[in-house]
């Protein structure tokens, strides 16, 4: 039964409505027409349809080989972050210990300041410890601050938990240790899927940390970066809308994971 | 129901990762802010020269001053695109409510550089809005403050962050259990006097949440910069920026950096007392 | 006697001058539903609904969870449009009018007090969307609250009140408008049983005391009886019957609201010359002959005994004891006659520690309450 708040029309509110998801998509949308455009980037309106600009993209080896890196940086920062930040979670939601408010606070520090200062900090670090800056310093980066994001995701899907189930197994004879394998992770499967999901679309579409810590060896965004620096090709338009529908299929499975936790937890 | 021991192996990793990784690095920050830089070498002499710097030379006052006023202007058009569009999703989208929503989010999980970059090409004077405004005959000739200006960062900032906002406002206005909007009409109230009076109070939390990390994740920001501000558009976090790379003097730019540390630890308190004030135990 | 045709109940107490203001002239009709239906999408709630309310009577709707009875209650506080028919009320057109415009206001089942706003800024809350001024606000609040005995509560926070004493406030902040009509969504179902029996005194007291027209939503049959003036009985979204508590309980015009309605036994007879015929039950009845379906009380089916013969005229039977429910200041005898007809019989208690009563028995009751209703 819906209130007469619902139901009721409110025209200068839809059309407003209508201009903000305007204003989103816009940009998006010409970016991904452009990248079919033959004569380029500027210009209005885009006339000639071509494939031409994906071509050049497929044969682009140093493209390729960014999107290498990030893979393997993203697969190891989600390891590392969902490792650390299933043990926090844990640690947050069960354990008391002195201090405990603190280390909450420390954790999701990276997520609320700019990045650029979490950046400098560990490239100070590394100076300071005499490491070279290299892919491995990325990872590093990646893994450290997006700690923060597993804890909250984790965190969250603890809390969804049915304690009794654990109480359950313990009742009947499993030791703790059984019990987290057997009983808490299956349960948090699907919060380990989704936040892993968050992670490696984090890492993959990371700069400002990235920025301070690259050596040699670029990441997908340190490469676009760098072209843009030379001038603006609608090949950049084309490696931006694959990233874009990628993007798009990540977070339709991340949604409906989102939905299934929270169905399951009701 | 938790041994020691359980507790020990749970608490003990994340703490010395984050304690050795995070912690320490932000501690050689802070440090590195009361050094000097002397022939091209980091001296370890502790001084507060850094400090006094920032007060005494203008050009550091007039970077920071213009960033509160774009962070500011990010964060407040970024709440009025963000606050009607959470409102009319809550309230008066029907049946189409979790297709808008995910409509609304799927931008965030655009890579930040492709947004920012697609904007780069739509505002300059060779870009798709100069192109559509001449073709249109609006204008005669490329307009140029689109691109390469403080106008053209808070653009795009505005635009990054606005489903950013939308989320917790959103969030707020989805627990606001609709019986108190019909009580608030059945008392007398007019639809106006309801949300002023009912729905913008009860919403308040998610509003300042939204509102704090648009203006904190602005100010802090050294990218949008790069790709659209412009010689006039930069923000504090580009002399960051350069003094850790070009104009070499990491203690100076450990000293910036620590300031904006303070500011957004400042806003993030000062919403912290805010959201205090503002959120009432809702009964169920 | 067919269907019970409602009448208005004289309203009990005239205008006794209670610190709110009355309505005019109890016992006019103050609210007019006329052939009112509600249609969501394919499903159509209420059908062709019409009834009137007095004004100063405490009527209560009741039924079943799906008998439209919260729709009617909504349509009549302006939450929802009725597809068809309209709403009158004192000789105005209210269906047409925003929730926030009608002389009406509404007590909601969980209350929906403001979690932002104290006890005193709820209570206020109608007064200042109209623009009362303060001092006037002031007075009549604290009338409110000393109505509903929450006088001492006033500065406190909702979310740190009982869940009586948030209805108690709820009740005030609608009351302090001076509404001509009061709704009543199940304010009393998130209680528990005790709380429950207080507050439902306490409500049918003030509601005599200050007057106001009270419209009560409940699924409780034992509830509506107690409270109401008069019980309009929904089902399947019509009128199944409105009239007294008395008069539905003593006539049920329907064998449903002879069921929903306390307890009975449904004797689907055949009338033949006069008598009705129901396995082993056989009674004199006035009905013409054909097929019939009555309704005879447990109450009022007797146990004859040595002390106690049946009386001149009654219609007896006899039935076996199969199991005897004690329940205090009654028993409830299930009873099986010839043919495996069940009966329910209730009798008053025996006062000492009896024998169970076993095996087979007389039974007798006046034919008049076998109640004829429709099917």
């Amino acid at each position: 039964m819906s209130a007469v708040t619902t139901t009721r029309r409110a025209p200068f509110l839809t059309a407003y409505a209508v201009a903000v998801f305007a204003f989103i998509y816009l940009p998006i949308v010409v970016l991904i027409a452009y990248s079919f455009n033959r004569d380029g980037v500027g210009g209005f309106p885009p006339r000639h349809f071509t494939l031409h600009w994906y071509e050049r993209l497929f044969a682009d080896g140093a493209i390729w080989n960014a999107v290498l890196n990030s893979l393997l940086v993203a697969a190891a920062s989600v390891a590392l972050a969902l490792t650390l930040g299933l043990l926090a979670a844990l640690a947050l939601d069960r354990a008391s210990f002195p201090g405990k408010a603190l280390f909450r606070r420390l954790v999701l520090l990276p997520l609320i300041l700019p990045g650029i200062i979490t950046g400098l900090s560990l490239l100070m670090f590394v100076v300071f410890v005499g490491a070279p800056l290299s892919l491995l310093t990325v990872f590093f980066g990646h893994g450290t601050a997006l700690i923060s994001v597993a804890t909250t995701e984790l965190f969250a899907g603890l809390q969804k938990l049915d304690r009794k189930q654990e109480e359950a197994s313990l009742d009947l004879g499993a030791t703790p240790w059984q019990t987290f394998w057997r009983i808490t992770l299956p349960n948090l499967k699907l919060s380990l899927i989704a936040a892993g999901l968050l992670i490696f679309t984090l890492s993959m579409d990371e700069i400002a940390v990235t920025f301070f810590l690259i050596g040699r060896d670029n990441t997908l965004p340190m490469e676009i970066w760098g072209r843009l620096r030379q001038g603006i090709t609608p090949e950049i338009n084309a490696i931006s809308t694959l990233i874009f529908m990628v993007s798009v299929a990540l977070i339709s499975i991340w949604y409906r994971l989102r939905a299934r936790t929270l169905r399951d937890a009701s | 129901m938790y041994s020691r021991a359980y507790k020990a192996i749970v608490a003990l990793p994340p703490l010395l990762w984050v304690g050795i990784f995070l912690m320490l690095p932000y501690a050689l920050m802070f440090v590195h802010s009361f050094w000097l830089v002397r022939d091209g070498f980091i001296v370890h002499q502790w001084n507060l020269g850094n400090y006094a710097a920032l007060f005494t030379r203008p050009v550091y006052l007039q970077v920071l001053m213009r960033t509160m006023r774009i962070a500011g202007s990010v964060t407040l058009f970024s709440l009025l695109l963000g606050y009607p569009l959470a409102y009319y999703l809550s309230f008066h989208s029907g049946v189409r409510k979790e297709f808008l929503y995910q409509l609304v989010i799927v931008p965030l999980w655009v890579s930040y550089l492709v947004r920012g970059y697609a904007w780069k090409t739509v505002l300059g004077s060779d870009g798709v809005l100069n192109g559509f405004l001449q073709y249109a005959h609006i204008t005669h000739a490329p307009v140029g403050f689109l691109l390469y200006s403080p106008f053209a960062v808070v653009l795009m900032l505005t635009h990054i962050y606005t489903p950013f906002v939308f989320l917790p406002i959103y969030a707020a206005l989805e627990t606001i259990p609709r019986p108190l909007i019909e009580a608030s009409q059945d008392l007398g109230a007019t639809p106006a006097k309801t949300f002023f009076r009912v729905i913008l109070p009860l919403s308040m939390p998610g509003l300042l949440a939204g509102a704090t990390f648009a203006f904190v994740l602005s100010l802090g920001d050294f990218l949008a910069p790069l790709l659209v501000g412009g010689a006039s558009g930069t923000m504090i976090a580009n002399v960051v920026q350069s003094l850790f790379g070009a104009a070499y003097d990491w203690p100076l730019g450990a000293a910036v950096s620590v300031c904006i540390l303070l500011l957004t630890l400042t806003s993030l308190f000062a919403t912290e007392t805010l959201e205090k004030r503002w959120s009432f135990k809702q009964m169920s | 006697m067919e269907r019970g045709q409602g009448r208005a109940v004289n309203a009990s107490a005239p205008n006794s001058p209670g610190t709110l203001d009355a309505p005019a002239s109890a016992g006019s009709t103050l609210l007019e539903v006329r052939s009112v239906g509600k249609q969501f999408g394919a499903a159509t709630v209420l059908k062709n609904i019409s009834l009137n309310i007095a004004a100063g009577e405490f009527l209560t709707l009741l039924g079943e969870s799906g008998s439209g009875k919260t729709t009617l209650l909504r349509l009549i506080a302006g939450f929802e449009a009725p597809t068809s028919g309209e709403i009158w009320m004192s000789g105005q057109r209210l269906d047409t009018l925003p929730p926030f415009r009608r002389p009406v206001n509404t007590v909601f089942q969980h209350y929906a007090l403001f979690p932002h706003l104290n006890v005193r800024e709820n209570v206020a809350y109608g007064l200042r969307a109209k623009a009362t001024p303060a001092g006037e606000i002031s007075s009549r609040v604290d009338e409110a609250l000393d109505m509903v005995k929450m006088r001492n509560f006033a500065d406190a926070r909702p979310a740190k009140l009982s869940g009586g004493q948030q209805q108690r406030i709820a009740l005030a902040r609608a009351l302090v408008n001076r509404p001509q009509l009061l709704l009543l969504d199940e304010p009393l179902s998130a209680l528990d049983a005790n709380l429950r029996k207080q507050m439902q005194s306490e409500l049918k007291s003030l509601q005599r005391e200050i007057g106001t027209t009270f419209l009560f939503v409940t699924h409780d049959q034992e509830e509506a009886m107690a409270l109401s003036d008069r019980i309009a009985l929904l089902r399947g979204g019509a009128l199944e019957q409105i009239a007294s508590p008395r008069e539905i309980y003593a006539r049920p015009a329907t064998a449903y609201a002879a069921q929903f309605i306390g307890q009975t036994n449904l004797l689907r007879a055949e009338v033949r010359g006069g008598f009705a015929v129901c396995g082993a039950l056989r009674w004199p009845t006035s009905r013409r002959d054909g097929l019939a379906v009555f309704s005879l009380r447990p109450e009022d089916i007797a146990l004859a005994h040595a002390n106690n013969p049946p009386a001149a005229g009654a219609a007896t039977f006899r039935g076996t004891i199969r199991q005897q429910l004690y329940g205090g200041a009654s028993e409830t005898l299930e009873v099986t006659c010839v043919e495996n007809q069940a009966l329910r019989v209730r009798i008053r208690a025996a006062q000492s520690a009896a024998q169970p009563l076993q095996g087979e028995y007389d039974f007798y009751f006046d034919p008049a309450n076998a109640i004829r209703v429709a099917d």
